[in-house]
């Protein structure tokens, strides 16, 4: 209970931190956070497909990594394209931490437990990106081409979110 | 000449007999997550082929179970509709993306 606590803090913190982030993101900096969403929600997945042993969660983490390095590859693409060079920042930073406690806290898990673990965070995680994007992210963003992929990029983790609560359903 | 005359004839004819009973087939697109018809329509018999121009994976299908299609990024999948009916599909990996397919009986048979 504790552990689901300290979890939903980190979560908190980390959109709490979206949202109070000043002065507001530059295009740089909003590159790096979408993309660095897409590299935690990967490595999240990478962990999950080495330890569940339950088909759907599997199939949901494979096609969290493709999509996710889908649209990543289109990031970069565009960044070099117009000549942009993501830029850290300490939303990044924050959700990097968040995540890497979650990983933490996950590998102590197996079976059911992991499986409820991995896809109550998907849940969790994909819901703090989104209302970064839609009340941060792309209302800051200045390049038309990066606003639209921000956008695409909404909608994709939209039903990544839903599907993960579907699945979440599913498990025993 | 005479012979393209007559093949054309043929054609016509062909195609003037073959009216009522000749399927269609309606192409929706799959493109930034959604689908290009929030609500399609057919008749029973038709092809549905859907298009994913996404670079994502993409299902159709309906929430009854009658039919399911799964899509690679960039290929296209069908189905023939066999029942009349309003059938409701979603994508199974992005259950946000949703449409319609509306099915009507076959057309009757016109007088010759």
């Amino acid at each position: 209970m504790r552990r689901l606590f300290t979890a939903a803090a980190a979560v908190m913190f980390a959109a709490a931190s979206l949202a109070a982030q000043a002065p507001k993101p530059t295009d740089p900096q909003i590159a790096h956070i979408a993309y660095t969403a897409g590299v935690l929600d990967i490595a999240a997945a990478k962990q999950a497909i080495a330890v569940s042993k339950n088909k759907d969660v599997l199939a949901f983490a494979e096609q969290m990594v493709k999509d996710h390095e889908a649209v990543n590859k289109q990031a970069l693409d565009l960044v070099k394209k117009l000549n942009v060079t993501p830029e850290d920042n300490d939303t990044s930073k924050s959700l990097t931490r968040a995540a890497e406690a979650k990983r933490t806290e996950l590998a102590k898990l197996s079976g059911a437990a992991f499986d409820k673990a991995y896809v109550a965070n998907e849940v969790a995680f994909h819901k703090t990106v989104n209302s970064a994007l839609s009340s941060v992210l792309i209302p800051n963003a200045k390049n038309g081409e990066l606003k639209g992929l921000l956008q695409t990029g909404l909608k994709l983790f939209q039903g990544h979110e839903q599907h993960a609560e579907h699945v979440a359903t599913l498990i025993k | 000449m005479p012979g393209r005359i007559l093949t054309a004839a043929f054609l016509l004819s062909v195609s003037l007999w073959s009216v009522p009973a000749r399927a269609e087939t309606i192409e929706i697109e799959m493109t930034n997550l959604a689908f290009s018809k929030a609500v399609a329509n057919a008749r029973v018999g038709d092809t549905i082929v859907w298009v994913n121009k996404d670079i994502f994976a993409h299902t159709a299908t309906a929430r009854n179970g009658d039919w399911k299609v799964t899509l690679p990024p960039g290929k296209s999948g069908s189905v023939v509709v066999k029942k009349k009916g309003s059938f409701e599909y979603y994508c199974e990996y992005h259950p946000n993306m949703t449409a319609r397919l509306v099915v009507a009986e076959k057309k009757p048979p016109k007088k010759k």
